[in-house]
């Protein structure tokens, strides 16, 4: 078997359906073996970092691994932001690189770049492949790590002679790597002790991050909260991972988190987060994070533990099975429901009053389209029930606020890396493997011109999705910050030109449509939502709306700014 | 917290990119590195890392875990918290001699137990090993004599056996 026929069968025995990349001199081979396997989709982008982008959104809304597959140099370089986005998220992806053939490498041959080199610090792990003989175990090792333990992107680099060399073909059915043993199982006496700490608690919260999603724990963890009348808070990784409707919800904390859910966690007196890991837009200044709060710190990776904040107990492990353990102490124990609700009645009547003192909220506007608005209407008109991706910015943060999530994998966002352009083209690899699913993008006018090309991977692959450009004209988040810290000194925030978005998507042969008043807002969205093809909705919104409360970066979470 | 020196011990796959993925992630997270030692073990699949580094307890647990997190790392051990365990450099040290100080230099060998492993007309080249405490001291002493060159191995360590009674 050449190297090539080995790396397609690999995907095939992996269960690999679709496969999202763009060809070139150093891939060649392997795109030769793809024309003649037709049961692996293969979705050509238009620009590399479309392709990593959309296997990153595959992974995301589906939980599978996603695959890209591009050429050596320029087109491994240009997926380097895309790898990085689904390191900083944990997405489990598999970018398959060609590479000069080995002979050369080292040599600045045409379009060599050492990607293993680049990608060290943004993938869990890489490959280079010297030999053709190494293939099957190193492919069934790339996608073992990307999907196993605390999820992430693998690179393998593919020397054009290694795919052209001749090998027997071994696939390993197992695979087992001394050097990686992720831990699944808690151990029972740490549960035991959160299990303790929050039965001695009298102002808990529970504290939800993308570990939840990743580890399928959003099952245990409603029963967990439902039964013990459990807070609950999301991070933008954790939302979704708890219904954002149950009465318990308490939405995002954080930057832009709603007051009462900072409020709740600055005054609480336990912290159980579950696959979170305290970053600095969750915590703001360290120093002042919950002071009165002990921590119970349930994290897949250790090295998330004991990083930003102390934490009192730590649980290494699957946020599933620890969050099932905790469960089963609960019911061993068997502490009548009533007890618990006895025991938090207090501490929920303060967060009702916080909850009355500033809901979510803006101001309504006969003149200006109120983009949080434009989200409330999607949310109603959709029932909550779309895969919504977002682009980067205010677009992001209004629909995190807005757009109820009340099931895992329906929010598709780059919460750690905060990558533009990321929005779209994760739309394409959601609704790749959402065929039927109605699948939205979230955008800003500034993010959704970072990887507009990919409207043509979209129309080639008949994906209706639907585009929500926010459009006020500016960068809106980075002038929010020149508005509130550099007393209004708009610099480089305002495009002075901005392409017919409507125009556009005709140029392109997709819908285009266009609301510049609150009451075209519905109908808009409603002729949208009916379209059955690519549609590009152009919203122009209130140019300098804010998105509130905000937490001033370096800033205690309890010093919001409030409309 | 205190800065403390740690020795750690690293196990790792004896792998192409191993030591820049480690070297790597002192470089992107902003930990130090004072020495640094590598070589194979009896297990030609397995390299042996010796590592210097430093910070408050918080730190090294950081580090510690950030390595215990690489794919190819297999083991880590932080020496310096091991109840006993013994730790050496060597150097050589290319020192000028003399006429009037040849004599001074080779006492000097024969205190600290260094041997001289060249001669030339005006120079000798000492080897000495042992704690670092030791070389710290031999260096201080030919310092005034006059050092030309001097190269370390950096720090090995390894933990004591248990004695039993």
């Amino acid at each position: 078997m050449t190297g090539a026929q080995m790396i397609v069968e690999a995907l095939k025995r992996e269960g690999v359906e679709v496969i999202f990349g763009y060809p070139g001199g150093a891939v060649i081979d392997i795109y030769d073996e793809l024309y003649k396997t037709p049961e692996i989709k293969h979705v050509l982008v238009r620009h590399e970092q479309g392709a990593a982008h959309a296997a990153d959104g595959y992974a995301r809304s589906t939980g599978k691994v996603g695959v890209c597959l591009v050429t050596s140099g320029p087109g491994a370089t240009n997926t380097v932001t895309g790898i990085a986005t689904a390191y900083m998220d944990s997405i489990p992806v598999v970018i398959l690189t060609g590479q000069v053939p080995t002979k050369l490498i080292g040599n600045d041959a045409f379009q060599e770049v050492d990607i293993t080199g680049i990608t060290r610090p943004c993938t869990k792990h890489n490959f280079l492949v010297k030999r053709t003989e190494d293939l099957p175990w190193v492919l069934k090792a790339a996608f073992h790590i990307a999907r196993t333990g605390r999820p992430g992107p693998v690179l393998v680099d593919l020397p054009k002679d290694v795919q052209q060399g001749k090998a027997e073909f071994h696939w390993p059915e197992e695979i087992r790597l001394r050097s990686y043993q992720p831990v699944y199982d808690p151990h029972p006496r740490q549960v035991e002790r959160a299990y303790r700490l929050l039965e001695s608690s009298t102002r808990p919260v529970v504290l939800v991050g993308g570990g939840v999603i990743a580890s399928g724990a959003h099952e245990e963890l409603l029963e967990l909260a439902e039964r013990l009348h459990l807070p609950v808070t999301m991070t933008l990784m954790g939302l979704g991972g708890f219904p954002g409707t149950h009465p318990q919800s308490l939405g995002m904390l954080g930057m832009h988190g709603t007051y009462y859910a900072n409020m709740a966690v600055a005054n609480s007196d336990l912290i159980l987060a579950v696959g979170a890991r305290f970053d600095d837009r969750v915590t703001g200044k360290v120093d002042a994070f919950a002071p009165m709060a002990k921590i119970i710190h349930i994290d897949i990776d250790p090295t998330s533990i004991q990083k930003n904040v102390r934490v009192d107990v730590p649980i290494v492990g699957d946020c599933k099975r620890a969050l099932e353990k905790l469960l089963q102490i609960v019911k061993e124990v068997g502490r009548p429901e009533k007890i618990w609700r006895e025991q938090f009645k207090d501490w929920w009547e303060q967060i009702e009053i916080w909850k009355k003192r500033y809901p979510l909220t803006y101001k309504q506007d006969t003149e200006y389209i109120k983009p949080q608005f434009v989200i409330e209407k999607l949310y109603e008109l959709t029932r909550g029930e779309a895969i919504v991706a977002t682009e980067v910015g205010q677009n992001q943060m209004w629909t995190a606020q807005y757009y109820k999530f009340d099931r895992p994998r329906t929010l598709i966002t780059s919460g750690g890396l905060g990558t533009m352009g990321f929005g779209f083209p994760a739309a394409i690899g959601a609704q790749m493997g959402n065929p039927g699913k109605l699948v939205i993008d979230v955008a800003g006018d500034g993010s959704i011109q970072m990887n507009i090309q990919e409207m043509a991977t979209a129309m080639e692959q008949g994906l209706p999705i639907k585009v929500i450009i926010l459009n006020n004209g500016y960068l809106g988040m980075v002038r929010q910050w020149q508005e509130l810290f550099y007393e209004r000194r708009y610099s480089a925030v305002k495009f002075q030109v901005l392409p017919d978005f409507v125009k556009l998507a005709e140029a392109y042969g997709a819908l285009g449509l266009r609301a510049t008043r609150p009451e075209e807002v519905e109908p808009v969205l409603k002729q949208a939502l009916e379209s059955d093809r690519l549609t590009l909705v152009d919203i122009h919104i209130a140019p300098e709306e804010g998105v509130f409360p905000m937490v001033p970066a370096g800033r205690a979470t309890t010093e919001m700014i409030l409309v | 917290m205190a800065e403390k020196k740690h020795t750690l011990s690293v196990l790792v796959e004896n792998t192409p990119g191993a030591l820049a993925r480690i070297a790597g992630l002192f470089s992107g997270r902003g930990f130090n590195i004072d020495s640094l030692c590598v070589a194979e073990t009896l297990d030609p699949t397995l390299s042996h890392l010796t590592l210097v580094t430093r910070g408050d307890e918080l730190i090294i647990e950081q580090i510690i875990k950030q390595l215990r997190r690489l794919i190819d790392v297999y083991k880590v051990v932080d020496v310096t918290e091991e109840e006993e365990f013994v730790e050496r450099e060597m150097a050589l040290i290319k020192v000028r001699a003399e006429k009037e100080t040849r004599a001074e230099v080779l006492r000097m060998c024969d205190i600290f137990r260094c041997k001289v492993v060249d001669v030339s007309p005006r120079t000798y080249t000492i080897e000495v090993t042992g704690p670092q405490s030791k070389l710290q001291a031999v260096i201080e002493l030919l310092k005034p004599i006059g050092i030309k060159e001097i190269v370390r191995t950096g720090l090995i360590a390894m933990k004591r056996e248990k004695k039993s009674v």
